[in-house]
């Protein structure tokens, strides 16, 4: 960096000195054995040569440090201040003002007359001596000292041993280390051998050494210069170790070790166990010092300390923890949730700032928290996955199928929970892509496909829910068949036209088999039925799509976790409701018009599709007036939609699921519930579960 | 926080050298006059540093390093002197005497933190 620096202030200062060292020198003339006097005339020419140099008044500084020079003699006693001292330093004075008279836009100073006058104070001097104490003699010799280096990076040793009370001079060792750190790259071993037990120990006294071994471009005197003020207080041992005078036996022999481990004729004990008695003749021998040895030991054993500790670290990177601890630290985590909407809610109604700002730091740190727990239990899904290969093999065979699993997917991560119970019917409807799905290799072959099918198993994440999804080529769903057999069976009434996606879902009805005949893989009197309660019990729905010939994928979406969701929470009368946001499309509003222009159907217009809605308010009996106008929640339940018409809605709510009794009224239409800032309890609505029921008592005829 | 920097110094040109070098790198200056006028005001308020100049009236520098490390709070503080090159000789009798180093007068602000830096972190 630079530093701007107005002149201005040195010349104002030095015009100043000058008149002063005019008054001090006619003073001193009177009483010229004053040492106050002659203090003060030294003190004004140093000021003024040392200001001057800095402010790049090199002309100034460079003629004032001779009469300064003369002066110091004179002060030491060294020289008499006579008359003839007087005038010259007088003349001196005289020929600064013209100098700096000259530098501010005045006449040339008289360059000849400062010659005369230096040459006259000289003269003054006994001997020579001057001259030992110029500038030129005093500057470091850095220039010589350098070493020619061939460029590029070398390699030092330095052995920094600070004396004992270093500290008494202001001096942090640390600080020098960290410089040396700068140089290049470094590996610094602090020894600590004569650290002394803690009850006899001087905290004030240094009782570390270091060694650094360090690799620079930089050449010795840069190490140097790092310790110049400490040069005399401290042991300092600067040496090159990478060049060939410098390897010294011991690293000859630690390379021909290497080679014979690496040609696997010793094991690396084995070298250790000679290597380091080696050391030991070697000092014998006076061929290394055992500094020299113990360092490199030192060096190595560092080394190895620090593999170990990267091991410990990557050991570290994962622990084991047994999944019920982690259960209660979500549930733990989802008690904090709701005291910390409970603390949002009271310092929201105390108007108490400070109060609200606590609650918003608390909020913070509890949805970070949250997340943190949450992600802990996620894992890839792509075990389970994995499974399923093994599954798919061995059904195949039993069947003279020729079926190959794929992947996709596989590091999409879920809760473990969730992962846990998606086995069951993954498992299910995997057998019944196989058994139903994928047609035989002659079947294939006949129909123009090739003879091995395929079932993909996919994963990916779609906002705050997992998408997995089974797909086969095989040979697809018959709407018309599934329709024909539903009639058949009672569950759906004969005149009752259904899409082809609502006979798909048939299959999931209980006892709903399509397989002409019994195998030994399904219609165990396990349906897909069991498969739509264990994705239900998962808050998670299932769509079913196929091509006839073509093939079937069935879409499992799933929650990312089950201990906590975001939902909205919505109002009639009194009573709070939560419905899951993943669901949630849009609220619109509802008008007494909307009502009368429909004729009591319950459908409503959105942007032109009509979509049927449920009155909460009807469903669950609850008493009061509806308002004016009332709000619609669209949601989108697997793949139709569907209104629920709410009094209010309040907002988004992080919602800790609270699981049911059995004794509830409502039981299957709610996931659970949820406890509110003000203490009050509001119910889950279990949509998919509700609209299912809904269409039930529809098609059997029942009013809600 | 910033660390604080004393500077003494009896020429208010190095004073204001010193202290608009060391502000521009973000520290803290408090400047003395002389010796006396240091001691006075740092038994006062402590600082991190200490820049001293050696040749000043009433108390020179040596005096006012001395002085302080007697001071427990500056028993351990860096204290660097200000000599000039005709100096050579009282570097020693600074260093015996407590100081941490020095600086060569005449030197460029740039000198000065890289002094700074060595001996104050």
């Amino acid at each position: 960096m630079s530093v701007e620096i107005d002149t201005s202030a040195f010349t104002e200062e030095a015009y100043e000195l000058l008149s002063e060292l005019e008054d001090s020198l006619l003073e001193l003339e009177e009483n010229p054995t004053d040492m106050d006097l002659i203090g003060r005339v030294f003190r004004a020419m140093h000021t003024i040569k040392g200001s001057g140099a800095m402010f790049g008044f090199d002309e100034v500084a460079e003629f004032t440090h001779d009469v300064e020079t003369v002066f110091d003699k004179a002060r030491e006693g060294a020289i008499p201040v006579t008359k003839e001292l007087i005038d010259l330093t007088l003349a001196a004075r005289d020929q600064i003002r013209s100098i700096l008279d000259e530098a501010g836009g005045g006449d040339p100073s008289d360059k000849d007359n400062a010659q005369r006058i230096i040459l006259g104070l000289r003269a003054l001097l006994p001997g020579s001596e001057t001259s030992s104490d110029s500038p030129a003699n005093e500057e470091p010799v850095l220039e010589d000292a350098e070493e020619e280096l061939e460029g590029g990076l070398h390699t030092f040793r330095i052995r920094f041993k600070p004396d004992a009370n270093i500290f008494m001079t202001g001096t942090n060792p640390l600080l020098l280390v960290e410089e040396i750190m700068e140089l290049g790259s470094t590996k610094i071993i602090g020894i600590s051998d004569s650290i002394p037990p803690l009850a006899e120990m001087d905290p004030e006294q240094c009782h570390t050494n270091w060694e650094v071994f360090l690799t620079t471009d930089q050449g010795e005197e840069a190490i140097k210069d790092v310790f110049i003020f400490v040069e005399d207080e401290c042991d300092l041992n600067i040496r090159r170790i990478d060049r060939e005078e410098d390897v010294d036996d011991q690293a000859d022999v630690k390379r021909l070790g290497d080679l014979l481990v690496e040609r696997g004729d010793i094991d690396k004990d084995t070298l250790e166990s000679i290597t380091n008695p080696l050391g030991d003749r070697l000092v014998q021998a006076g061929l290394v010092s055992k500094g020299q040895v113990d360092a490199a030991l030192t060096e190595q054993k560092v080394v190895k300390e620090k593999q170990a500790t990267n091991k410990v670290r990557e050991q570290a990177a994962s622990v084991r923890v047994p999944s019920d601890k982690l259960d209660q630290l979500v549930d733990l985590v989802g008690e904090l949730v709701t005291v910390q909407a409970r603390l949002n809610q009271t310092a929201h109604s105390e108007a108490n700032h400070d109060l609200q700002l606590i609650a918003e730091e608390v909020e913070r740190l509890t949805s970070e928290l949250r997340d943190n727990t949450m992600s802990i239990r996620m894992l890839a899904i792509g075990t389970t996955f994995n499974k399923f290969k093994r599954l798919v093999r061995d059904l195949s065979k039993e069947l003279g199928k020729q079926i190959e699993l794929t992947t996709s997917g596989a590091d999409t991560e879920l809760d473990k929970t969730v992962i846990d119970q998606l086995n069951d019917p993954l498992v299910h409807i995997i057998r019944n892509s196989i058994d139903h799905g994928v047609e035989g290799p002659e079947e294939r072959k006949a129909l123009g496909k090739e003879a091995a099918g395929t079932v993909h198993l996919s994963a990916e994440h779609s906002g705050a829910s997992v998408l997995i999804r089974i797909t086969d080529d095989g040979a697809g769903l018959d709407a018309n068949r599934l329709r024909t057999k539903a009639i058949e069976k009672g569950q759906l009434p004969a005149d009752l036209e259904i899409t082809d996606k609502e006979a798909y879902q048939l299959i999931f009805g209980a006892g709903f088999s399509t397989a002409a005949k019994i195998t030994n893989v399904s219609g165990r009197g396990v349906g897909m039925d069991v498969v739509r309660k264990s994705i239900d019990a998962l808050r998670g729905s299932v769509d079913v799509d196929s091509e006839l010939g073509k093939g079937t994928s069935i879409t499992l979406k799933l929650p990312l976790t089950l201990a906590i969701i975001e939902g909205l929470l919505v109002q009639i009368h009194d009573e709070y409701f939560v419905l899951p946001l993943a669901a949630v499309e849009e609220c619109v509003e509802l008008t007494r018009t909307d009502v009368a222009n429909t004729h009591g159907r319950q459908v409503i217009n959105v942007r032109g599709h009509i979509v049927p809605y449920i009155r909460l308010r009807e469903r669950f009996d609850i008493g009061g007036h509806p308002p004016d106008v009332e709000q619609i929640v669209i949601s989108e339940v697997e793949g139709q939609q569907m209104g629920f018409v709410v009094d209010h809605v309040i907002g988004q709510h992080q919602t800790v699921i609270k699981s049911l009794g059995k004794g509830f009224k409502h039981p299957d239409e709610f996931s659970g519930a949820t406890i509110l800032g003000d203490g009050t309890v509001a119910l889950i609505i279990d949509l998919s579960k509700m609209v299912r029921l809904a269409e039930r008592q529809e098609l059997t005829g029942t009013n809600g | 926080m910033a660390k604080t920097i004393m500077t003494v110094d009896d020429s208010s040109s190095v004073r204001q050298m010193v202290s608009i070098t060391l502000k521009s790198a973000g520290y803290t200056v408090v400047e003395g006059v002389d010796g006396q006028d240091a001691l006075t005001k740092l038994k006062a308020s402590p600082v991190d540093m200490v820049i001293t100049d050696l040749n000043m009236p009433n108390m020179d520098g040596i005096t006012l390093i001395r002085n302080l490390r007697a001071l427990p709070a500056f028993k351990f503080t860096p204290i660097v002197m200000l000599t000039t090159e005709s100096q050579a000789s009282r570097k020693q009798e600074g260093k015996s005497a407590g100081a941490t180093g020095w600086i060569v007068k005449p030197f460029k602000p740039d000198q000065l933190l890289t002094v700074i830096k060595k001996v104050l972190r």
